[in-house]
């Protein structure tokens, strides 16, 4: 559990006031967020809320079918409505009309096929997004209607028409260790889907464009990654970097969905075409279509085992369907396939991951990325094998669990804390919930305030899983963020300032920050600046890397400021540190106010700071030092069914996790909470569900989201292990929660059904 | 599009005359989302929030006549002990901010087969009262839905109100979605209980809501009425059958026919449990004072 430490003082005078985690509003705290007045009030300016005088607004007009040739396009009737200022086609592109974060194969308008329902065809800049809306629908656009391709399974396989020219598979990663003929005494197998799950960030896609003197433009729009945004922008408005400079608007949420481009280039190319401010908020269908999805999965899995349920073997084929554009497929599939046996120990791994084009939507990042598709299957086996071993759950893990020094699949060792089995003991020892007694309250029951059931056919079902996940970005990608600091008097107190480019998206990473500076340089008044593209790249919003990379730059960079600050107080006997606004030493407390020290002056930093290289896995076998951390999760949940009507209620969903160093523990709480949340929905209700390609449910009416009924306060335990190669020992806390959760709200389905349940979302038919 | 705020429910009537096209709006809960969608574009509104005597309900001649504009949040908290079931249903639409807009009247304008409302107002055999220049009229509830997202309703008239009984026996309202809250029905059932009658109907598993006829006579014929006992398993199965029959579900993205045709046996079963047990517990005793 987290806790702080009261340094015992002696004499007051010459010991400093604090340490140095324990500066006011520092790490180890939880400060009020800045952004957290105003949110909670419905002050808070998001994106969707810019506006600028004489602005226009962009519409966008999609494909309504998920293969088509182009025939023919006509935007005459659409440039003749009133208040219309432009009608633009792939035509308008000035640069390279291909964009993507892996590989540059999306169109930012179609040419002469569609490969998706609800891909960009043209797009409207008007006075009013009505006239816009009404513009677009005199747009003709002839199609020829093809055979869409569905089938992902036959896509990994080679079969069916090509979605792109190079073939469907956009990436397989073999991973081989061991021997791969290997046997055993006990052997399981299962095939297990997820669906599609949506991110389902309340904040739709929008942004403002706004065109500027020098032909150049200016960006406000929510996103996760400011400059690969600009990188793709510039590519297809062919502008050089300078021109395009971005600003991060009020983000509602990301979750990875804001990874890929949306209205960006969209926006820019009608401003920079009307000369005018362009505004484009998507609606919430349009939404549904406008950011990628979390991969639906097949994944079929084999595991072998001696008779007292240790792991000899572990045989995968998992196949990603990534829709009609790569996005980061490539990245899922080397997550789900690394990844692909949990967080335990197997000497003899044989793991085969496709990621697929079809004409289905296009998938990419989600929180998990890969990592939860690969738990529910290997989770569901691992109760399997405790079944076929007639063991307990938290047993047959405990047995398999891997711990710091075990050798991954990929041959990598882990060389930093790796609790699995501590975790799952942990859980397991939680106090269990009550069961039901008295009048019942329907609120707690399947159902909820439906008035299903008042305890007729309810039983209660307990399953355990935990999950892994690697933590930054991997695989030798060069995973770097660029900060600023600076420090100087402000009205007779020390202020610092820290800029970096690092978005927050809602996670609080600009809280984070603030604490960091406060505690390395001891000052209490910290601003965070807007984050733009005028400084370096701070990498993404993503793989629950910012306070692991923009912290560690942050700290870095403050630590070259209090260095600076420090060398102006000469040469002293002593250790110096800063704290409380002063410089203190060790020897002699408080030598001087920082505002002193710097007069008039101001110190500032700028680093550029990397976490340790990973490596490339190696094309054939897999292997290869690719990740940066791993982290780890464990939950225990509890579930009441309606066995009749096959209604769940979720009544206890308790969770270990180890965060190496909570900087803010009331946030990390907030993430452990979301996290498992947002697996409760993929476990029992989230999916965006297609037909032929088409997407049946694009609304939060039929895309359903847990509520308050739907999620059950969680026990919590958060374990501070610190790994000694990241700053502060943090480990990446936002995906962990979410991967473990979704396993085992579905095994206590199945604790209480008996019911297989190899798919998720579990729907009531299913249970039935 | 025009925006018509009539402050009367005679301007109200004389708008609706003149501009039959106008859509009329309380809360705006359904109409809403359909314009944000750009699902349907009425070349005007009528707003009848201004339209005081709309929202207040009343008791005569034992009925209670409830406003089509008294949102579901005060039928909750007004006439949750007169009108049970109504109440039951009302708690399980959308979230507190739907229910505080949201109304009676707006749920039959609609007139989806979804609508939370409409198998209680069916089981307790209420009747929508409708007014034109021409007059006012009350038409039963199962003469009301014509169709999906369609009802009896001529181009000029208007909903004024619902009128239905109190409870005097029990009323029971369930409801099956895959949420615990905030969720449309996959399928929904209402059944109601007094000396001698019994109102049976469901919703969201036929293209309109529907009372289940034969239901309702097999209870009137085989409960118990005279003997406050519990109902044989026998009876409920025999129930449960005949509501599931009434059905005439479709798959959709929320469930599979015949999933709702299962839901609808479970929830007959167990809420005419609940109603029996209510009834001869309390409703039947107080018949018999």
């Amino acid at each position: 559990m987290t806790s702080a430490t009261s340094p015992t003082s002696t004499t007051p005078v010459t010991t400093p006031a604090r340490t140095s985690e324990e500066a006011a509003g520092g790490i180890g705290s939880s400060p009020v967020r800045p952004d957290g007045t105003t949110k909670v009030r419905g002050e808070f300016a998001y994106s969707s809320d810019l506006w600028h005088e004489d602005m226009l607004w962009g519409a966008t007009l999609r494909s309504p079918h998920p293969s088509a040739r182009i025939t023919g396009l006509d935007i005459a009737g659409a440039l003749a409505v009133p208040g219309v200022y432009a009608v633009l086609t792939h035509a308008d592109v000035p640069g390279v009309n291909r964009y993507g974060l892996e590989q540059p194969d999306q169109p930012v308008l179609a040419e002469d096929v569609v490969r998706y329902q609800g891909e960009p065809v043209a797009l409207v800049a008007a006075d009013h997004p009505e006239t816009a809306r009404r513009a677009m629908e005199r747009i003709r656009v002839d199609y020829e209607e093809l055979e869409p391709v569905t089938d992902a399974q036959a896509a990994a396989e080679g079969k069916g028409p090509a979605v792109h020219p190079g073939g469907n598979v956009v990436r397989h990663v073999p991973i081989r260790r061991g021997d791969p003929r290997a046997t055993a005494d006990v052997v399981v197998t299962g095939t297990y889907e997820v669906g599609m799950q949506d991110q389902a960030f309340l904040g739709p896609e929008s942004g403002l464009a706004v065109p500027a003197e020098d032909g150049g433009i200016d960006l406000y729009v929510a996103t996760q990654w400011l400059h690969v945004d600009q990188q793709q922008i510039v590519a297809a408005l062919g502008l050089p970097p300078e021109k395009v400079r971005l600003t991060l608007g009020g983000v509602g949420g990301a979750f990875g969905g804001r990874e890929d481009l949306s209205i960006q280039v969209h926006a820019c190319l009608l401003a920079l075409h009307t000369g005018k401010p362009v505004k484009m908020v998507y609606n919430r269908e349009e939404s549904f279509y406008g950011h990628v999805h979390r991969h639906p999965a097949v994944l079929h899995y084999e595991h072998g085992a001696d008779r007292d349920g240790r792991l000899v073997y572990v045989r995968a084929r998992i196949v990603l369907d990534g829709g009609a554009y790569a996005s980061t497929t490539g990245a899922v599939a080397g997550n789900a396939a690394t990844l692909g046996v949990g967080p335990y120990d197997v000497p003899n791994v044989s793991v085969d991951c496709w990621g697929v084009y079809t004409n289905n939507p296009p998938c990419g990042a989600m929180r998990g990325f890969g990592a939860v598709q690969a738990a529910f299957a290997y989770e569901s086996q691992m109760d399997k094998l405790a079944q076929a071993c007639g063991l307990d759950p938290v047993e047959v893990r405990t047995r398999n669990a891997m711990s710091e020094g075990t050798v991954m699949p990929t041959g990598q060792v882990v060389d930093s804390a790796a609790p699995v089995a501590e975790l799952l003991r942990r859980v397991r020892d939680m106090p269990l919930p009550a069961g039901p007694s008295g009048e019942p309250d329907l609120r707690r029951l399947p159902g909820g305030v439906s008035n299903t059931t008042h305890g007729e056919g309810v039983v209660r079902g307990v399953g355990y899983a935990v999950g892994i996940k690697n933590i930054c970005f991997s695989e030798g990608f060069d995973d770097y963020s660029t900060a600023r600091v600076r420090l100087q008097a402000v009205g007779g107190e020390p202020a610092a300032t820290v800029q970096t480019a690092a978005c927050e998206v809602g996670q609080g990473l600009v809280t984070v920050l603030q604490q960091i500076v406060r505690t390395e340089l001891g000052v209490e008044q910290v601003t965070v600046e807007p984050m733009d593209t005028s400084i370096g790249s701070a990498g993404s919003s993503s793989a629950s890397r910012q306070t692991y990379v923009t912290g560690g730059a942050v700290r870095a960079a403050a630590l070259a400021v209090r260095k600076g600050l420090l060398g102006r107080v000469g040469h002293v006997p002593g250790e110096l540190s800063v704290s409380g606004g002063k410089v203190v030493s060790t020897r002699d407390g408080v030598l001087a106010d920082i505002v002193d020290v710097l007069g008039d002056d101001v110190l500032e930093e700028t680093v550029e700071w990397r976490h340790r290289p990973t490596e490339s896995l190696d094309p054939e076998t897999g292997q290869g030092t690719a990740h940066v951390q791993y982290a780890f999760a464990a939950h225990r949940a509890v579930v009441d069914v309606d066995t009749e009507l096959g209604l769940v209620k979720v009544v206890a969903l308790d969770c270990a996790q180890d965060v190496g160093k909570a900087l803010n523990p009331q946030a990390v709480l907030g993430q452990i909470q979301g996290g498992s949340a947002q697996g409760l929905g993929l476990a029992v209700m989230e999916e965006i569900q297609t037909d032929g390609g088409l997407i049946r449910n694009p609304s939060f009416t039929d895309y359903l989201i847990p509520t308050v009924l739907d999620m059950p306060p969680m026990n919590i335990d958060v374990l501070e292990l610190a790994d000694p190669h990241a700053p502060y020992g943090v480990r990446g806390v936002g995906e962990p929660p979410t991967i473990s959760s979704t396993p085992a709200i579905v095994a206590a389905i199945r604790a209480a059904t008996g019911k297989p349940l190899t798919r998720v979302p579990v729907r009531p038919e299913h249970i039935i | 599009m025009d925006f018509l705020r009539p402050t009367t429910l005679d301007e109200a009537l004389a708008l609706k005359a003149e501009r039959p096209g106008a859509v009329p709006i309380a809360g705006g809960t359904d109409v809403m989302v359909e314009l944000n969608f750009d699902h349907r574009r009425p070349e005007a509104l009528l707003d009848l929030t201004g339209v005081a005597e709309l929202a207040e309900w009343s008791t005569s001649d034992g009925q209670v006549r409830l406003g089509a504009g008294v949102p579901y949040t005060r039928v909750i908290t007004e006439l949750g002990d007169v009108l049970p079931g109504l109440a039951m249903a009302s708690r399980t639409v959308g979230s507190p901010q739907i229910r505080n807009r949201g109304t009676v009247g707006g749920n039959l304008g609609a007139a989806s087969p979804a609508g939370d409302t409409h198998p209680v107002l069916l089981a307790t055999g209420a009747r929508v009262e409708v007014a034109s220049v021409r007059g006012g009229r009350t038409i039963a509830a199962e003469a009301f839905y014509t169709g999906v997202k369609r009802n009896a309703l001529e181009p000029d008239e208007l909903i004024t109100a619902v009128h239905l009984p109190p409870a005097s026996g029990a009323e029971q309202f369930a409801k099956v979605g895959t949420r615990n809250a905030m969720v449309i029905a996959v399928c929904s059932f209402a059944v109601v209980l007094r000396p001698g009658y019994a109102g049976v109907a469901l919703g969201s598993a036929a293209p309109v809501p529907r009372r289940a006829a034969e239901a309702e006579r097999f209870l009137v014929a085989e409960l118990p009425w005279q003997t406050p006992v519990p109902l044989a398993d026998s009876l409920k199965r025999a129930f449960a059958e005949l509501v599931a029959g009434a059905a005439d579900p479709i798959d959709d993205v929320r469930g599979s026919a015949a999933y709702r045709r299962h839901a609808l046996g479970v929830l007959a079963r167990r809420a005419l449990t609940w109603a029996w047990d209510d009834y001869r517990n309390n409703g039947g005793e107080r018949q018999c004072a």
